[in-house]
C-alpha cells in the first residue's frame, strides 16, 4: 500500500519524536518541579528561557543550535571529540530539536498538575514516615501523573511536525533527518511528488489522532484511578 | 512523655509555649486562632520553630541549642489532621498500609485486622477514598496514622470538618482510642465537651499563642476564666464515680460517689468500672432540706466549703461530697435566701440528664 519510502520516513519520524519525548522527560520533570515548588524570584528568567521556543522563529532556534552545537562550535566540537556525539546534519540533531521545542509543552501541564496538588497531603505522608523522595515518588508523581501523560502527548505532537529548527538545524537528509513534515514539504516541492506527498500527509494525520486517542484513553484510566483529591 | 518549650513567630503572631505532660492523653484547649494547630505541626517537625526544644516520648527530636531537629518523617508521629489528607491515588487498604512501608516495626496482619475491626472500616478496604463520607475518610485517616506504628499520636480537631451527625459517627471510635490505647495521645480541641470526653486527665490550654494552664483537667475546669466566654457555662468539675449496677429497664447506670448514689444516663462499663463525670454548676441546685416528690434522681448530702460571688448576681458555692470537690453556681438572691454559709450542710440536686460520662479507666491495650 505505502512504498518503502514512506515507511521509512514513518518510522524515522516516530524515533526521532520518541527520542525527543523520552530524553527531554527527566529535565522537564526538574525544571516543572523547580518552577512549580521554587520561591526564588530568578525563576522568572527559567520560566522566560523554557518558553522561549514557543515563541521564537523555529528557524531562529535551529540556526542557533546549529551556531551554538555545530561541529565547528566549541560545545559541539568537544561533544564530538569526548563522547562521539554529533548533532548537526544526523538523525540526533533532528531529536534534539524536536526536544527543545517540545519542552515548553512538556513542562507547561507537569507544572500546573504539580502546582494543583495539595501539600497537605504531601505533609500527611512525611508524618507517616516517607523521606521527601518517597514522597516525591509515591505521592506527588503518582498525583501529577495526568500531567505527565498530558505533557507528553503535546510534546510528541510537537516533535513529531516540527519543521523549521529541524531543517536548519539537521537539514534535509533522506533516511537521516527527512521526517515527516520535511518529506512533505519535499514531495511537494517536486514536480510528480504530490501521491507521495497525499500518502505522508494522511500517515501523519493517522498518526497524530491516534496519539490524542490514546493519550485521551490513559488520561480517563488515571482520572478513574484517582478522582479529585 | 511530652516536654515543649518552643518560640516561633509567623509574621505578627508569635507563638511562645511551654509545658510538660506525663498523662497519656493531654487535651491542647483554646479558641480557633490561638496557635494550637501550628504548635502540633512543630511537635510534628512540619514546622521548624526559631528556638526551643521539644522532647517526644522520651526522646528530644528538637533542639535549637544543640542544633539538633529531626525530620518529620523519622518522627514516628501519627498526626491525623482536620480534613482526612488521605491518598487519592490509593485504595483504602493501600492508605491504610502507606505508613508500613517506612515502619521500623512493621504492625503485622493481627494488628492490621485489630485496627480496621476497631474503626469499623473492613467494609471499605477495597474502596476508593474518594467515595467515602467525610466520617469514613476521617476513620480511615485514624488507621492510617495508627498503622504507622508511632510513638504519639497527635490529633488536631478531628471532628472540626464534620457536620453534627458525621461529629456522632466518629467521636465514639475516638473515644475508645483515648480510652483503650496505650499510645500517648495529643488531643487538640476548641470544644470543652469534646476535650472532656476524650483528655479528661490533662489539659494544656493555649491562647493568643501563649500557655495560659497545664495540668489537671479536674482543676482546669474550676476556673471559669480560662475558659474563656464561650465556655464558661460548661465550668464545673470532674466526679469520680465506680459503676455498681445497670437498669436497663430505664436506660440508666447507678453509681456509687463516697457512699452516695448517683443515676446517670446508662454507661457502656461493667460493674466496678471507674468513670468520671463532669457536672456544670449551673446544673446543680441547692436544698436546705433533702427534696421530695422531685423529678431529678441525684440528691447529695454536700457540705459548704466557700461561697465566692462572680458577677452580678452569681455565686459560685464549692462543696464537698466525700473526699471529692463539688460546685454549684446560683443566683446571689437565691444564696441569700437560704442563708448559705460555710459549713453548713446542704443537699445537691442534679439531674440525671445533666450529666455527661466520661471514660476515664483503660479497659486494655489496642
Amino acid at each position: 500500500m505505502f512504498d518503502t519510502t514512506t515507511l521509512e520516513v514513518l518510522s524515522l519520524s516516530l524515533w526521532v519524536a520518541t527520542t525527543a519525548v523520552v530524553i527531554s522527560l527527566p529535565l522537564a520533570l526538574a525544571v516543572a518541579w523547580f518552577l512549580a515548588r521554587s520561591r526564588w524570584r530568578g525563576k522568572m528568567v527559567v520560566d522566560a528561557l523554557v518558553h522561549l521556543p514557543l515563541v521564537m522563529p523555529p528557524v531562529v532556534t535551529g540556526y542557533l543550535l546549529l551556531v551554538g552545537l555545530g561541529r565547528n562550535s566549541v560545545v559541539g566540537g568537544w561533544l564530538a571529540d569526548t563522547f562521539g556525539l554529533v548533532f548537526a546534519f544526523k538523525w540526533t540533531g533532528a531529536a534534539l530539536a524536536g526536544a527543545i521545542m517540545g519542552f515548553p509543552l512538556l513542562v507547561r501541564p507537569i507544572r500546573l498538575s504539580l502546582e494543583a496538588i495539595d501539600s497537605r497531603v504531601e505533609s500527611a505522608a512525611a508524618t507517616l514516615g516517607a523521606s521527601p523522595m518517597w514522597v516525591a515518588l509515591t505521592v506527588t508523581l503518582p498525583l501529577a501523573l495526568p500531567g505527565v501523560i498530558a505533557g507528553l502527548v503535546l510534546a510528541f505532537a510537537r516533535a513529531l511536525g516540527e519543521f523549521g529548527a529541524t531543517i536548519t538545524f539537521a537539514s534535509n537528509i533522506p533516511g537521516e533527518t527527512r521526517t515527516l513534515p520535511i518529506a512533505i514539504y519535499t514531495f511537494i516541492q517536486v514536480p510528480g511528488g504530490e501521491s507521495r506527498a497525499a500518502q505522508l500527509i494522511l500517515v501523519s494525520i493517522a498518526v497524530s489522532l491516534a496519539a490524542l486517542v490514546a493519550s485521551e484513553l490513559i488520561a480517563r484510566r488515571v482520572k478513574r484511578l484517582q478522582a479529585a483529591a | 512523655m511530652l516536654s515543649i518549650d518552643i518560640t516561633h513567630r509567623q509574621g505578627d503572631f508569635t507563638l511562645e509555649c511551654a509545658f510538660d505532660s506525663d498523662a497519656r492523653v493531654t487535651g491542647l484547649f483554646g479558641p480557633s486562632g490561638a496557635g494550637k494547630s501550628s504548635l502540633l505541626r512543630i511537635i510534628a517537625g512540619l514546622v521548624r520553630p526559631d528556638r526551643g526544644r521539644i522532647e517526644l516520648a522520651g526522646r528530644c527530636v528538637f533542639d535549637s541549642a544543640r542544633r539538633l531537629q529531626v525530620p518529620a518523617h523519622k518522627r514516628r508521629i501519627g498526626y491525623v489532621f482536620q480534613r482526612a489528607r488521605l491518598f487519592a491515588h490509593l485504595n483504602v487498604r493501600h492508605n491504610l498500609g502507606y505508613g508500613a512501608w517506612f515502619a521500623r516495626e512493621k504492625p503485622g496482619r493481627a494488628r492490621f485486622e485489630q485496627v480496621v475491626d476497631m474503626l469499623d472500616i473492613g467494609p471499605l478496604l477495597d474502596r476508593r477514598v474518594t467515595g467515602l463520607s467525610g466520617g469514613e475518610q476521617q476513620r480511615v485517616a485514624i488507621g492510617r496514622a495508627l498503622l504507622s506504628n508511632p510513638a504519639v499520636l497527635l490529633l488536631d480537631e478531628p471532628l472540626a470538618s464534620l457536620d453534627v451527625a458525621r461529629r456522632q459517627e466518629v467521636l465514639p471510635y475516638i473515644e475508645r482510642l483515648s480510652a483503650q490505647s496505650e499510645l500517648p495521645i495529643v488531643f487538640v480541641s476548641h470544644q470543652l465537651d469534646e476535650l472532656l470526653r476524650l483528655a479528661n486527665r490533662r489539659v494544656v490550654a493555649v491562647r493568643d499563642g501563649r500557655v495560659t494552664f497545664s495540668g489537671p483537667t479536674a482543676e482546669f475546669l474550676a476556673r471559669p476564666s480560662l475558659l474563656g466566654a464561650e465556655q464558661a457555662r460548661d465550668a464545673g468539675v470532674l466526679l469520680r464515680g465506680e459503676v455498681v449496677t445497670h437498669l436497663p429497664e430505664h436506660g440508666l447506670s447507678e453509681l456509687t460517689c463516697g457512699a452516695q448514689s448517683l443515676y446517670v444516663p446508662h454507661v457502656a462499663h461493667p460493674a466496678g468500672a471507674a468513670i468520671t463525670l463532669h457536672v456544670r454548676a449551673r446544673d446543680v441546685m441547692l436544698a436546705r432540706q433533702r427534696p421530695t416528690d422531685i423529678s431529678a434522681l441525684n440528691v447529695l448530702e454536700a457540705r459548704i466549703e466557700s461561697l465566692v460571688a462572680d458577677g452580678d448576681y452569681a455565686v459560685n458555692v464549692h462543696m464537698q461530697v466525700g473526699e471529692q470537690a463539688l460546685e454549684a453556681r446560683i443566683t446571689q438572691r437565691s444564696a441569700e435566701a437560704l442563708a448559705l454559709a460555710p459549713g453548713q450542710t446542704i443537699h445537691a440536686v442534679i439531674k440525671s440528664l445533666a450529666l455527661a460520662e466520661q471514660a476515664w479507666e483503660r479497659l486494655g491495650s489496642i
